[in-house]
């Protein structure tokens, strides 16, 4: 049963990164054919466009939404394959909680690093 | 998931590598699973060095380490595999659900499978990340700034 909900909670996390990693492929390597995003001159990743991004309160917020979801739909994904190969009880419990500190770990630095950014380039206009 | 017991995959990795004389669909689990794991690799290290910018250290833009054209190439890679996990990955998801296999029938000879009915759902879907993918190339080849 716990299995179960977190499979639908996988393919949910995967609809959600559709959405969103859809949007940041858009603007990260569509920037310049479709100008989403993109509100300075030059490279749509730029310094100068990235900072902007941060600046506003759309982007840190779709960041670390994608970030939860990007980093669950991964992790699970790779304990499902590892999982697969046959690992005893006692390794599987090894994998998972290893995979839970990376990901708890990787949220926090994320997290932080969108949020540090937005509040220093937030006032500058 | 089912839970699975030690041994039942006795072919190891080959377990799931291996596509042997099964269909596409079989080779698209593949190669779903392997762009699954670049695309995870790529992910943990983005979060790493994006999240740097909060110290204003930007690896990616002209000057930094990432800015070269090996790692272009790979970033190019890396979106090459977004856009086919994405559309194979809506794919299965509506088969997981049983949408788009057909409903079921009483086996007659000549036996059909639902891979059959679910195939032109596969060539809808590799059109679609193929027209994802051209979009993302032509500014990769930089028609466009």
């Amino acid at each position: 049963m716990r299995e179960t909900k977190l499979w639908t909670w996988f393919m949910l996390a995967g609809l959600v990164i559709l959405i969103l990693l859809g949007l940041h492929m858009t603007v990260a390597h569509m920037g310049g054919l479709t100008g989403v995003g993109v509100t300075k001159a030059g490279d749509s990743v730029n310094e100068a466009n990235s900072q902007a991004r941060d600046a506003t309160l759309f982007y840190p917020v779709v960041y670390v939404i994608l970030l939860a979801a990007a980093l669950f739909h991964g992790l699970y994904g790779l304990r499902v394959i590892l999982f697969e190969l046959g690992l005893s009880s006692t390794t599987q419990k090894a994998v998972s909680a290893l995979l839970l500190i990376v990901g708890v770990g990787l949220f926090g630095f994320g997290t932080w690093g969108v949020f540090a950014a937005h509040a220093l380039y937030a006032g500058r206009g | 998931m089912a839970e699975l017991k030690r041994h039942d995959n006795r072919l190891g990795v080959w377990g799931w590598l291996g596509g042997g004389r099964w269909g596409i669909e079989r080779y698209a689990y593949i190669l779903h699973r392997l762009t699954g794991l670049g695309i995870l690799f790529y992910f943990l290290l983005h979060i790493v060095v994006t999240s740097l910018r909060a110290m204003q250290i930007y690896l990616w833009t002209e000057g930094g380490f990432f800015h070269q054209p090996v790692f272009k190439v790979g970033e190019y890679l890396v979106f090459s595999a977004f856009a086919y996990h994405a559309f194979n990955g809506v794919r299965l998801i509506l088969v997981e659900l049983g949408l788009a296999v057909g409903k079921p029938f009483e086996p007659v000879y000549p036996y059909k499978t639902s891979l059959s009915v679910q195939r032109p759902l596969f060539i809808v879907m590799m059109i679609l990340a193929a027209a994802f993918l051209a979009a993302g190339t032509i500014e990769f080849l930089g028609f466009v700034e």
